[in-house]
């Protein structure tokens, strides 16, 4: 099949709706891979995985095996991961500490910015052959750039700077690191990878969905109500069963209290939604009140109050990226085919906080991001029935036209959802997937 | 070298891999402690469930609403079900006091739903306690799988 012109891809996406091609075309993927993940601003990766010159950590871009690594200036480097001899990945640790990256091939051996630096056997290459070349590298990513310690990557050498690229969104990303009493934070406590048979924009589009816990979650919102509070917990079970009765907030609750932003780009973030002094901050819990004094003390009353009324639940930096400020946790989407997509998920340790706050965050982790979750594994259920079903030559149209006569500019240069049930956010995504699938 | 376990607890183990396979979830959580826990780490010799996450992390309050939700009707990621097959082998004993003694043994389970199949393996540790009856409790059981931090999908049914 030939591929598909601009102005075909352009008609996939109609006033509220979407063709279920989208979804299901591995033309359409093999679009998205070059014409978003090879250009867009990427999510690779957080500076605290690469802290000291050579320190490296495995990444991705769309597809393709990526290094992060801290070079000898201090700048951080995301590089291809493949020898510019015979092709072989010359990074095989997950993450570690580098003077120079070696292949394990016939020893060419590259610089921690991608250059070639030595080739044994140098003799007999044609008189072409050219190791200063900066295609005969472990090929760096043309831009590589970070905001408050999150770092990104295109593979495009122009294109806006990610500041322009994030926007509002850069709001999102200090909250994170504000409540931080040190004002920084790491990446600690291990990271779940798991994966379904679907395709890679159900994964954001899913984050922001105030409307789906009540049916997608309805067999551990109801296990959580029943259970016995007096039964015995280490505090993590605790933590689990609150978060899973969250989740079952009446409507009326999601419609009045909650609310979905979006932003140009195709980013949003949606209202947090818990009410509940065990897993919120400034209220209740004594490892909460060590915390704000700690908070307090570093950064003084007026601004710690400052912080801890924004609320906000899942932060979607379009295309790859989603985030939870108020919790401490970020997962990153990683297309691996039209219909098979692999979610890695990270937990962040605020610097100066207590010990007891970290834990809360591993188990709010395990509950909300874990492959084994009551509550995460009906979302991948969820999307692998997507997968399945968008094969199918049913309807053709993909709804997402909810709120679509009553969303609102939200004075912030984004437009919000009259209420948080709006699909505003996946309509935003695909204004934002245009732009780069059918530019002209 | 580990002496091996005797065989009441061998019928111990065996039991409880068929109260899983046949989920006779109820009966499985009875096994357990009132503050007893369960625990499938992420990391190949993880030390704590409280610093790193881990697949599956239970006290017994979670354990008893992760039981109580495999009979939910609305459990989609168990629509269909999974059908699971366990065998255990190789049962020791690591360590015996007056209260009980923890159980090292292997374990290979075949999970079939939805037209595929998938196979786990690994360890098991059993904290057992004696029950005062000739029977025995679990106070913790660690299950380290052998492939614990590659990319999963989804896991619904307890190891």
């Amino acid at each position: 099949m030939p591929e598909p012109t601009s102005e075909e891809i352009a008609g996939l996406i109609r006033p509220g709706r979407v063709h279920r091609r989208v979804y299901a075309d591995p033309a359409i993927f093999e679009i998205e891979m070059e014409r978003i993940f090879g250009h867009a601003w990427i999510y690779v990766g957080h500076e605290s995985q690469v802290r000291a010159p050579g320190d490296f950590v495995r990444t991705r871009i769309g597809r393709r095996p990526m290094v992060m690594v801290r070079h000898e200036d201090g700048s951080i480097r995301v590089i291809h991961n493949q020898c510019a001899h015979r092709g072989a990945m010359v990074v095989a640790k997950e993450s570690g500490n580098a003077k120079r990256f070696e292949c394990c091939y016939h020893g060419w051996t590259y610089a921690t910015d991608g250059r070639l630096v030595h080739v044994p056997l140098r003799h007999g290459y044609p008189a072409h052959f050219d190791p200063d070349d900066p295609g005969t590298a472990m090929v760096a990513a043309p831009r590589v750039d970070s905001y408050r310690g999150f770092v990104f990557a295109s593979l495009a050498a122009d294109g806006p700077p990610l500041a322009d690229f994030l926007g509002y969104m850069t709001t999102s990303f200090d909250d994170m690191v504000d409540r931080s009493p040190d004002d920084e934070i790491e990446v600690a406590g291990g990271v779940f990878r798991h994966a379904y048979d679907g395709n890679w924009k159900l994964y954001l589009e899913n984050l922001c969905d105030a409307a789906h816990p009540i049916f997608v979650h309805r067999s551990s919102i109801d296990a959580a109500r029943a259970q016995d509070d007096t039964v015995h917990t280490t505090g993590a079970g605790e933590i689990a069963v609150r978060q899973m009765r969250q989740n079952g907030a009446p409507p009326e609750f999601w419609r009045e209290r909650v609310g979905i932003w979006t932003y140009p780009g195709g980013h949003a973030f949606l209202g947090d939604y818990h009410d509940d002094e065990k897993l919120v901050a400034a209220s209740g819990d004594p490892a909460f009140a060590e915390y704000l004094a700690a908070l307090e003390a570093k950064k003084g009353t007026e601004e710690t109050r400052r912080i801890m009324e924004v609320m906000r639940w899942n932060s979607n930096v379009w295309p790859n990226l989603s985030f939870m400020s108020q919790f401490r946790q970020l997962r990153v989407v990683h297309p691996v085919a039209v219909d098979r997509t692999e979610v890695h998920t990270y937990a962040f340790r605020l610097k100066g906080a207590p010990a007891r706050m970290f834990e809360d965050t591993i188990a709010f982790a395990n509950v909300t991001n874990g492959t084994g979750s009551p509550v995460l594994t009906d979302d991948l259920e969820t999307y692998g029935r997507i997968g399945t079903g968008v094969t199918s030559q049913g309807a053709e149209w993909i709804e997402i036209g909810r709120g679509y006569e009553t969303d609102r500019p939200d004075g912030k240069g984004g437009v919000e959802g009259v209420d948080s049930t709006s699909e505003v956010y996946i309509r935003n995504m695909y204004d934002a997937w245009l732009g780069f699938m059918a530019a002209p | 070298m580990s002496r091996l376990a005797p065989p009441e607890i061998e019928s111990f183990l065996i039991h409880e891999a068929r109260l899983l396979d046949e989920r006779r979830w109820e009966d499985w959580l009875a096994l357990f402690a009132d503050d007893g826990w369960y625990w499938v780490p992420l990391e190949e010799g993880q030390a704590s469930p409280r610093d790193t996450v881990s697949l599956m992390y239970d006290d017994r309050r979670l354990l008893e609403t992760r039981i109580r939700r495999l009979a939910e009707a609305a459990l989609h990621a168990q629509t269909p079900v999974s059908r699971t097959s366990r065998i255990v082998a190789n049962p020791t004993v690591e360590e015996e006091d007056g209260s009980g003694l923890t159980i090292r043994a292997k374990f290979e389970m075949v999970e079939y739903r939805r037209d595929s199949r998938r196979i786990f393996a690994g360890t098991t540790w059993h904290r057992l306690a004696r029950d005062g009856e000739g029977g025995f409790r679990i106070e913790w059981k660690r299950v380290d799988l052998v492939d614990c931090d590659a990319v999963h999908d989804g896991l619904s049914v307890p190891f």
